[in-house]
């Protein structure tokens, strides 16, 4: 009997240790990949905070601390929401509107990588890395309605903007079975599902909360560009983590991209600056910022495709679209897109997924595609297409959504409310003080 | 020669200004002051330690003109600032014993204008 057990435990093991060496070698967690994507992750959070300092320093100084509360607490919101379901609805394999509910409150996410996103990184490492990217999405769009919408209505279209714009448009464009993805677009960092995504929300907002009081006599300036030139170079510094750590990986990809990265924002900030020198006598801070800033976004989808000569023409050309978004078309058109959200996001985003399409290269990224510029027209054909489909599944669902809780609950604060400020009217906070 | 000296809404301030200067009234100070009358300010909460009672930011208009001016300023001061809300604020007239232009030393109504 006893030898009986020994022979069957030896053939166990024997069958156990054969069974390993023949299945196909599980994926492994590289420690290079790991850390750089774990710093990744802490620099793409930073760009939220950066953001709101970008944003803070441009608005009167009765609203700085809504516009950073705003930012702050769609930190909160989105991070938990992204655990709950977000996570799942946007990445979850699944060829519907969303992915599916499988991954939901993480099941399943472990340590291990999924080699379909990322083989070389922990899945988790991989979900909070996307975290970080849906969090300052919804934030990107405070600028359009900012000074100006009630707290209570800002964080329910928050919520749902999220579960219902942010998460679907991600799934298509990089979940796994997501229509767009299998067409074939290319979208490095999230110029689609980021900017063009944001952008097209922030004007919808922008028309139907209507103009600020008083914008329509005397231009609103803003009251801390410090604070503005603080947040650019926070997001500046945020987007290496946002760009070069869209490669998933510490290699080759990430270092062209990390290089084209700086390289687009510089070239569209010295562009910028030069616009506002020439027609505007003096080159201006909040220019050469905001140039800069629309370099970024420009970029974005293009980062992992595109060489570093590519990147300069690109920076050039995106500061000059989106000067003349800011200056002739939003003047033309009278809605009071606040800080430019679409001035800069959108257009700067439509720029950046086209000129993916034309300057993308084999010779810089083997796994991505050539361009227009490089054999490919039809490449171009499927950015066009994912450029349009998001504007227009973005701007129809978020107005949906606006309109829905303009119905509940008014959106726009009260005039009153709006004359004292957001600090004081939304927090019973102010953020400077004359006297003692 | 008259002091007029209004505390407005900071609100109105760009209205006001329009309305001086339609009233020809070109010259004036501004402060940014904090003050309230009848109407208490809003309340603050800092970690939970509560303020009531709070000053609320004023703008506060000097204006120094000639006999024929003070109605026109008065009244364009009201038409800018007049919302019929509770905190629209006050014009204050005084009595102005001298004026000195420091570039050229002119006085009384010459320097004023």
């Amino acid at each position: 009997m006893k030898k009986l057990l020994m022979g069957l435990l030896l053939l166990f093991l024997f069958i156990a240790v054969a069974g390993t060496a023949f299945a196909a070698e599980p994926p492994k967690n590289d420690t290079g990949d790991t850390a750089w994507l774990l710093i990744s992750t802490a620099l793409v959070m930073l760009m939220t905070p950066g953001l709101a300092f970008f944003y803070g320093g441009m608005v009167g100084r009765k609203n700085v601390l809504g516009i950073l509360m705003q930012c702050f607490i769609i930190l909160c919101v989105v991070s938990v929401q992204w655990i709950l379901f977000g996570y799942s609805l946007s990445f979850a394999p699944g060829k519907g509107f969303w992915g599916s509910l499988e991954w939901a409150g993480l099941r399943g996410v472990g340590f291990a990588p999924y080699a379909d996103y990322a083989a070389t990184i922990p899945h988790q490492l991989f979900m909070v890395f996307q975290m970080m990217f849906a969090i300052i999405t919804p934030a990107l769009i405070i600028g359009a309605f900012a000074e100006r919408m009630k707290f209570s209505a800002f964080l329910v279209f928050m919520v749902l903007w999220s579960t219902f714009v942010y998460d679907p448009v991600c799934h298509w464009v990089w979940g796994v079975g997501g229509w767009l993805k299998d067409l074939g677009a290319l979208d490095f960092a999230g110029g689609t599902v980021v900017h063009i995504n944001a952008g097209i929300a922030a004007l919808m907002t922008a028309v139907f909360i209507g103009k600020r009081r008083g914008s329509t006599q005397k231009a609103i300036l803003p009251h801390n560009l410090p604070f503005t030139i603080l947040g650019t170079a926070l997001l500046w510094f945020g987007w290496f983590g946002f760009n070069a750590g869209s490669s998933l990986g510490a290699n080759e990809i990430a270092v062209n991209a990390f290089v084209v990265t700086n390289t687009a924002a510089a070239a569209a900030g010295l562009s910028w600056a030069l616009l506002d020198w020439a027609f505007h006598e003096k080159p201006t801070v909040l220019g050469t910022a905001t140039g800069a800033v629309a370099g970024l976004v420009a970029i974005t989808p293009a980062a992992g495709f595109v060489s570093a000569l590519s990147a300069i023409i690109i920076g050039i050309f995106v500061s000059i679209f989106c000067y003349m978004a800011v200056t002739i078309i939003k003047p033309r058109f009278g809605y009071d897109d606040a800080l430019d959200v679409f001035g800069v996001h959108c257009i700067g985003g439509i720029w950046g997924a086209l000129a993916t399409g034309l300057f993308a290269s084999k010779a810089v990224n083997p796994a991505g595609a050539n361009g227009l510029f490089f054999g490919n027209p039809k490449q171009f054909v499927v950015q066009l297409i994912a450029v349009a489909v998001t504007l227009a599944y973005s701007f129809v669902v978020s107005l949906i959504i606006y309109k829905l809780i303009d119905v509940v609950m008014k959106v726009r604060v009260k005039e009153k409310d709006e004359v004292m400020g957001l600090d004081l009217t939304q927090h019973h906070e102010n953020a400077y003080t004359i006297l003692e | 020669m008259k002091l007029i000296i209004a505390i407005i809404k900071p609100d109105r301030l760009e209205a006001v200004k329009q309305e001086l200067y339609k009233a020809d009234v070109n010259l004036i100070t501004v402060n940014e002051v904090l003050g309230h009358g009848r109407q208490m300010g809003v309340a603050e909460v800092y970690r939970g330690v509560r303020e009531m009672g709070n000053l609320l930011r004023k703008i506060r208009l000097e204006i120094a003109v000639n006999e024929g001016f003070v109605e026109p300023t008065i009244n364009a001061i009201i038409k800018g600032a007049q919302t019929g809300n509770i905190g629209d604020g006050k014009i204050f007239v005084l009595d102005l014993v001298e004026c000195i232009r420091i570039r050229t030393e002119e006085r009384g109504g010459e320097a004023i204008g």
